[in-house]
């Protein structure tokens, strides 16, 4: 108690302005959330500037001569530990690549892969990683027909960094792309949120406490084949509007990205989100919120009224998505803006992630 | 989620929302002191279900927002240090310093590590012997007793690489300054939970009598925080300045006697600092004398270390429940969670990063 004192003297206005994180990388800028997106837009953007990039989705679109159109991604992965419940750092650099083409309505044909590798690895343990890339290329049924190898001393890369790079053919009459979500749309998630993030944790001994959770990594170009034909694509209906897998950053981020590409607004329902017991679990203790927690075998689909129920039986009739769910809507509200319905009836904002995923302390 | 999902039960919400209507006849100014109770408020929007006579202020906390300038420096100074491995709770790596913060510090090469127990500090301790360990020991009375068995620790298994950068502050003298100052508005505090939870309500009597204001011990989920909105307004009503608890299945008036015992084994009262608010005295807890070769401020160079705060945002008076996120000109525009002017918008708990993050577009 301070009975000996009858008033503080309060200092008034008091904050210190931080330094921007604009004079050297930390790892907030690799954490797909905002941070990422200035790194992207402020140092990336400028120097390669052309409309092809500007699009910002998860493929570049490439319109060739005779009418083809390609999709092209690329992507590194430097997951720590390179094991984990339900896959390891090769099926993940499939699979990754495989659905940012399968988000652009394309049919992955082939992959390249570089293979960063620190000096000391186990020969063993990079053989079960190709086994595992070779597996889940077959799975997504492409071809892996390129690639390149460096070794560095030890210490320079953690274990093995892996690089791939995929093209595809975008199908005919397919207009999928982040800018195109409009009011009235139904927004569909094809299964639960947050298992391959809180799976790596727990594999990384973060937790501090047993969790069985698997990751779901997984590709998913047959769940957006089955789609694709559900939704009479063929037949010219453009019923499917965006596609989009929520990696880093969560379901969260990449909604905030779409809301901003389409400059409409999105309302999700907290109460429709599937999340499983163990993920809502972990995440309660930990502090984190399940809708920024990283995804690599769930996708995020936009798409017409009319056609959401054929589009959401398609999904649920396909494993990958047989816990697909409506969780939200399209509006004309706040361009940019996503806000969740929350399970007692009041409404927030749903942000971006900010920078690094951080626990809560007390 | 069994004994989660039942807190957040949307019928049993507006009962209570119904309860408080029924209630109130005027204008009530209520004070959450901590952070996390904040965050809940703000995340399932409980504050547009409120009548408008209740105005709920945020008070001071949350750890991350209170720890001084001056000790986030000296973590910065003795992070840099090559013989050094600085472990932290994962939010205070955000929090800027005169210069940097330490996620800057790790960048340029500082062995900065994310630890969720000083137990795990002390761990990292033993395990590199040649290495000095740093545990950044902030918080309220809430981390207290596990960063106070860390030291304990430390000296039995004698771990002489290991040390503690001690920010402890304690929440009576907070309120008790708060209610002090004369530009109070805060008529009724929801007490914090857990700080509750290990040192009992004991404290809250004498603080509750001084300045005839009623205070609830209360919890994190919806439902706790409209429970214990409910208790204070009806007291508020009938004028009674009394103690209630409406956290009962986590708080006893005691408290947690072991824990209290070991807080008191290895703290010592001192005064503190507090970012935002200046200086308190007698609300801090310093290692004891017999526990200074875990000291960590004594066993670095960092004494010379003396900052000032600029004057830059409001996180001052918001810690103060004096104003809100919406009335600083910076909110949302040039200060957001991913480039926070104040430490308010760094910390997950801070009011200002929960206004951020949930409220809705209207108020923006």
């Amino acid at each position: 108690m301070t009975d000996e004192k009858e008033s503080v003297e309060f200092d008034g206005l008091i904050c210190p302005v931080p330094l921007a994180h604009n004079s050297r990388i930390v790892l907030g800028h690799g954490s797909g959330g905002r941070m990422s997106r200035d790194l992207i837009e402020g140092t990336f953007f400028p120097p390669f500037d052309n409309p092809i990039l500007r699009a910002g989705d998860d493929a570049a679109v490439l319109d060739l001569d005779n009418g083809l159109r390609i999709a092209i991604s690329t992507d590194a992965h430097v997951i720590s530990p390179i094991e984990f419940p339900g896959g390891d750092i090769g099926r993940l650099a499939i699979c990754g690549t495989v659905n940012d083409l399968s988000m652009m309505g394309a049919i992955p044909l082939y992959i390249t892969a570089s293979f960063m590798l620190e000096e000391g690895l186990a020969i063993p343990r990079l053989v079960a990683i190709t086994n595992s890339m070779r597996a889940a290329a077959e799975e997504a049924g492409i071809l892996i027909v390129a690639g390149d190898t460096k070794v560095v001393e030890k210490g320079k890369v953690d274990e093995i960094f892996i690089s791939t790079t995929g093209i595809g053919r975008i199908r005919e009459g397919v207009n999928i792309y982040g800018r195109n979500a409009q009011p009235g749309d139904v927004v569909i998630i094809s299964g639960t949120i947050g298992d391959h993030g809180i799976a790596v944790l727990s594999a990384r001994g973060d937790l501090g406490f047993e969790a069985n959770i698997q990751s779901d990594v997984a590709p998913l170009n047959s769940l957006v084949a089955d789609m694709l034909q559900g939704a009479e694509v063929s037949k010219g209906v453009n019923g499917i509007h965006v596609l989009r897998d929520p990696t880093r950053g969560g379901l969260a981020t990449a909604l905030n990205e779409i809301a901003v590409q389409s400059q409409v607004s999105i309302t999700i329902s907290e109460d429709a989100v599937p999340v499983r017991q163990p993920v809502l679990a972990a995440c309660e203790i930990l502090g984190f919120d399940p809708l920024y927690i990283a995804n690599e075998g769930k996708l995020i689909a936009i798409v017409s009224e009319d056609c959401a129920d054929l589009v959401l039986a398609s999904m649920r009739a396909n494993q990958l998505g047989r816990d697909a769910a409506v969780i939200g809507e399209v509006t004309s509200g706040p361009p940019g803006k996503v806000l969740l319905k929350t399970s007692i009836g009041t409404t927030r904002v749903v942000d971006m992630l900010a920078g690094e995923l951080l626990p809560r302390i007390c | 989620m069994k004994y989660l999902s039942e807190f957040r039960d949307a019928g049993l919400v507006n009962g209570i929302i119904d309860q408080i209507k029924r209630i109130v006849t005027k204008k009530w100014i209520l004070m959450e002191i901590c952070g996390g109770q904040t965050h809940a408020i703000i995340r399932y929007g409980l504050d547009q279900l409120l009548p408008s006579e209740i105005e709920l202020v945020h008070g001071p906390g949350c750890p991350v927002c209170v720890t001084s300038l001056e000790l986030i420096d000296k973590a910065l100074a003795i992070a840099a240090r090559p013989e050094v491995i600085f472990t932290s709770y994962g939010d205070m790596l955000r929090v800027p310093g005169s210069g940097k913060d330490l996620f800057q510090v790790r960048a340029e090469g500082g062995d900065v590590r994310v630890v969720y127990s000083p137990l795990d500090a002390l761990k990292i301790a033993e395990e590199n012997p040649d290495r000095e360990v740093v545990f950044f020991a902030i918080g309220f009375e809430t981390t207290a007793p596990a960063n106070a068995m860390s030291v304990l620790q430390a000296k039995t298994r004698r771990v002489e690489n290991f040390s503690v950068l001690v920010s402890h502050v304690c929440v009576p003298p907070a309120m008790d300054a708060i209610l002090a100052s004369g530009r109070n508005r805060v008529q009724g505090f929801l007490a914090a939970g857990h700080v509750c939870a290990v040192m009992g309500y004991w404290e809250y009597p004498p603080i509750a009598e001084k300045y005839g204001v009623p205070i609830t011990v209360t919890g994190f989920e919806p439902l706790d925080i409209l429970q214990g909105i409910l208790i204070t307004v009806r007291n508020l009503e009938r004028g009674n300045k009394v103690v209630a608890n409406a956290y009962s299945r986590a708080v006893t008036f005691e408290g947690n006697r072991p824990a209290q015992e070991i807080i008191k084994q290895v703290f010592k009262t001192c005064d503190r600092n507090w970012r935002g608010i200046g200086m308190i005295p007698r609300s801090g807890w310093c290692l004891r004398p017999e526990f200074r070769a875990f000291d960590a401020e004594i066993r670095f160079p960092v004494s010379q270390i003396k900052s000032e705060e600029s004057r830059d945002c409001i996180a001052g008076e918001i810690l103060q429940g004096l104003r809100k996120p919406f009335d600083c000109p910076a909110f949302g525009r040039i200060c957001t969670p991913a480039n926070p002017l104040g430490a308010t918008m760094v910390s997950s708990e801070g009011a200002c990063a929960a206004y951020y993050k949930y409220q809705p577009v209207r108020q923006r």
